[in-house]
């Protein structure tokens, strides 16, 4: 097959059984628009900011576990685009994004549009390539996908000038079946000898606690992860990445942990003898002041990172490789193991753990008259049944989405934990929704948050994605608002608007629904009429206790047993802001 | 403590940008870098020269081996190792310190590879600290020009730093 530039880039994407590419065309990427133009086999999403095409992507790779795919053209297509790549390094999304280049023979000479792309994102991205000779196109693609999905995934950059494109130069194609990288082989399976010792210590354990994270969901092992957790009896703790790895609602789940997660599972964490970490990075907001994490702790951990390992904490036995790989060479040890885990230690760890659970740290005030935002996700939960993606923005309503809509499913939480990048929300709902029409996807947004990427409405009418926002409008950039009330003393500079457009009229202007709630009671009937509309994107404006905070909190420089609690439950939050 | 760590690298442009741009932006310090080809034209080989905890090498050296370009590397400080930086200083000379300096340098296995009537360039191979020894023993005023290459290094033994 004799195929030009643009062609190849395309038919490589094919090749790769890609289904959506989102994008946003420019002078440099035009011979590649026209190449998209010939054929459909590859389903191009017109985004109306290239910030919205990478979270889209993202979000659609997040739902999918397959690479999301993003094309922008040179110099502010670029730029803009560089947002929501590092939106996904930070945390570990596959992605191939393609941006155009100017022509290669006037790259350096500040030509019109011409960023260095590959200099840009190199400290964000797991890899780039600046494609310089049309015949290494397709193999540079292959590796694109290679790396973006293998080990621990990342973002990678394809940037390709304007004239390996061009229409009048074809070459002979054939898409490579296998790449090798010689300087690249991430481990998978885990060191045997390793792996029987962390058995051997498990175990030993008393006071066991089984912290899991992102790697399980990107490893696809939850399956795995359940039936180890199930055959131990340990307590399992997730992190706001892990979210649905391990069914919320199973009675061995103590909640997320970390800064806003529960009691019980930050106290469990802080009194444990033996921690194993399983996908999961040891993240700031989870270990509270390093010092006091974790103090009598044994910990193993496993990531197919060896630098994720011992990075902020060191560990007793490390083992790098694949959750799913080396979870099942674990239960194997387990099976055949004639130690069993000691049931009286765990009984009395249990009644322990229990006694954590009695504080009931995610009570609120459900007689207040102002509509509580808890009160909403729970509300969203019923209405959908628990089965809804639900994907969020950044702020105090992420917390409240993260808290009290229990997933038992990996998958359908989607977020940016690690960039908090506000503006994720809406365009990564859009994505999820073109990956799984027959699901519910709701982005639960603030009002700060979804005046980021708010142009998407567009996208979501044009692609016909219809997607529920649930905006838990608090007039307020609270989660700023609530730091500013704790370590500031209520000074609160710059973390309220003062005009907010009228989202209802806004929703309606891009075409969609918009609906505006006030009282706690139109919460529930506006969410049934709302996800009765199959086929209509609804803009659930909900008017929130602006006071609310969030709780329980670790608060900065302070150790997991060391966490700030609601008030006593029972008594009114209703107050004024100072 | 000062850790030399050996780098074979794919010889591409920007695998040096992306070595460099590591280091500052994990907050790392460099204290030399040297980068040559090898006998492999699709390979360079680079050696680092940093300072840090051994917590902090440790970061250093998985950091740098998940740059997909990295092909291998040692820190040198792991193995016994040779350690070799090359000098050239230009002293300003006058007839009374000449013979001095001559003797100095002889003493150092060091060579006198440019003369004029006022100057001496001596050129000088060791481990960093015998550099900083000659330095040190040379009077400070006299020199005008000091150009270091910053360390290399090579294990010793039959083992080797290769694919
Ligand atoms: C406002 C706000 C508040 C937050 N509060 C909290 C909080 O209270 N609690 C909380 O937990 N987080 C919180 N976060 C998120 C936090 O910033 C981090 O993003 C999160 O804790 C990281 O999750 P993780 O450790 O699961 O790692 P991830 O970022 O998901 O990383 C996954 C890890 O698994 C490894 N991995 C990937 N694939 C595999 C595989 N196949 N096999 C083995 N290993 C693999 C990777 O190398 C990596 O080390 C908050 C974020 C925001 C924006
Ligand atoms: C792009 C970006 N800018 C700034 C921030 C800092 N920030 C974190 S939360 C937040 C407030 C979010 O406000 P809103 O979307 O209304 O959510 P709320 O906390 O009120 O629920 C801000 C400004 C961020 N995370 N992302
Ligand atoms: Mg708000």
């Amino acid at each position: 097959m004799e195929l030009n530039g643009a062609q190849i880039v395309i038919q490589s994407l094919k090749d790769e059984g890609v289904e959506y590419i989102f994008g946003y065309p420019g002078g440099a990427v035009l011979h590649l628009y026209d190449a998209i133009f010939q054929q459909d086999a590859v389903k191009h999403i017109l985004v109306r900011h290239e910030q919205g095409a990478t979270h889209a992507a993202d979000g659609y790779a997040r739902a999918t576990g397959k690479p999301g795919v993003v094309l922008v053209t040179s110099g502010p297509g670029a730029t803009n685009a560089v947002t929501g790549i590092a939106t996904a390094y930070m945390d570990s999304i596959p992605m191939v994004i393609i941006s155009g280049q100017v022509p290669s023979p006037v790259i350096g000479s500040d030509a019109f549009q011409e960023v260095d792309m590959v200099g840009i994102t190199r400290p964000c991205v797991k890899h780039n390539f600046l494609v310089k000779d049309i015949t290494k196109l397709a193999e540079t693609m292959k590796k694109a996908f290679h790396v973006a999905t293998t080990g621990r995934p990342g973002p990678v950059v394809v940037d390709v000038p304007k004239d390996i494109t061009d229409p009048r130069i074809t070459i002979p194609y054939k898409y490579p079946k296998k790449v090798v990288i010689r300087s690249y082989n991430p481990e998978t399976s885990g060191d045997k000898g390793q792996i029987k010792n962390a058995v051997d210590l498990l175990l030993t354990a008393q006071k066991p606690v089984i912290y899991s994270g992102g790697g399980v969901v990107l490893g696809e092992a939850s399956k795995e992860l359940t039936e180890f957790a199930k055959t131990l009896g340990f307590p399992i703790t997730n992190t706001l990445m892990g979210l649905g790895a391990y069914p919320s609602t199973d009675e061995q789940f103590i909640g997320m942990l970390g800064m806003h997660g529960t009691y019980e599972a930050n106290m469990a964490m802080h009194e444990s003898d033996v921690i194993i970490a399983i996908g999961a990075r040891f993240d700031d907001r989870v270990t509270g002041k390093l010092d006091e994490f974790c103090p009598h702790a044994q910990i193993i951990h496993i990531d197919v990172d060896p630098a994720s390992i011992s990075k902020t904490v060191k560990v007793t036995i490390p083992i790098v490789g694949e959750v799913k790989p080396v979870l099942k060479q674990m239960m194997e040890l387990l099976k055949d193991s004639k130690k069993k885990p000691s049931k009286k230690a765990l009984e009395s760890w249990w009644g322990q753990i229990d006694q954590w659970r009695a504080v009931k740290c995610m009570e609120y005030d459900r007689t207040s008259q102002l509509i509580k935002p808890q009160y909403v996700i729970e509300q969203l939960y019923q209405v959908t049944k628990g089965e809804a993606y639900i994907t969020s923005d950044v702020g105090q309503h992420q917390m409240w989405a993260a808290q009290y809509y229990p997933f038992d499913k990996p998958r359908r939480w989607i977020n940016s934990g690690g960039l908090g990048t506000m503006g994720f929300g809406l365009p990564a709902a859009i994505g999820v929704k073109l990956a799984f029409p027959d699901s519910e996807v709701a982005c639960v947004t603030g009002d700060g948050s979804i005046q980021m990427c708010i142009q998407e409405l567009s996208t979501a009418l044009q692609y016909k994605a219809p997607v529920k926002i649930i905006n838990l409008n608090n007039s307020y950039l609270g989660m700023v608002r609530q730091w500013q009330e704790f370590s500031y003393e209520s000074r609160y500079s710059h973390s309220y608007m003062d005009t907010i457009p009228d989202f209802v009229k806004l929703a309606e202007a891009y075409g969609h629904v918009g609906m505006r709630i006030n009282k706690p009671e139109e919460v529930r009937p506006a969410l049934e009429e709302a996800f009765a509309m199959k086929d209509r994107t609804v803009f659930l404006d909900i008017l929130t206790d602006r006071t609310e905070n969030v709780y329980p909190m670790i608060e900065a420089g302070k150790g997991h047993h060391d966490m700030t609690l609601r008030v006593a439950p029972g008594t009114s939050t209703d107050r004024e802001l100072a | 403590m000062k850790h030399i760590i050996s780098i074979l690298i794919e010889n591409e442009s920007g695998a040096l940008s992306r070595v460099a741009g590591l280091f500052s932006a994990r907050g790392y310090n460099i204290e030399s870098l040297t980068v040559a080809p090898t006998e492999d034209p699709s390979l360079s080989r680079m050696t680092l020269v940093t300072r840090g905890s051994e917590d902090i090498i440790e970061q250093i050296t998985k950091q740098l081996n998940k740059l997909i370009d990295v092909v291998k590397l040692i820190d040198l400080a792991d193995a016994v190792h040779i350690e070799r930086e090359l000098m050239m200083v230009k002293i300003k000379t006058t007839e009374q310190s000449r013979e001095e300096i001559r003797s100095l340098a002889s003493i150092f296995r060091g060579k006198i590879i440019d003369v004029t009537t006022t100057t001496y360039v001596v050129e000088m191979t060791g481990p960093s600290s015998k550099l900083d020894a000659f330095i040190a023993s040379v009077d400070g005023g006299s020199i005008i020009e000091v150009v270091r290459s910053g360390p290399t290094g090579i294990s010793r033994g039959e083992q080797g730093l290769h694919l």
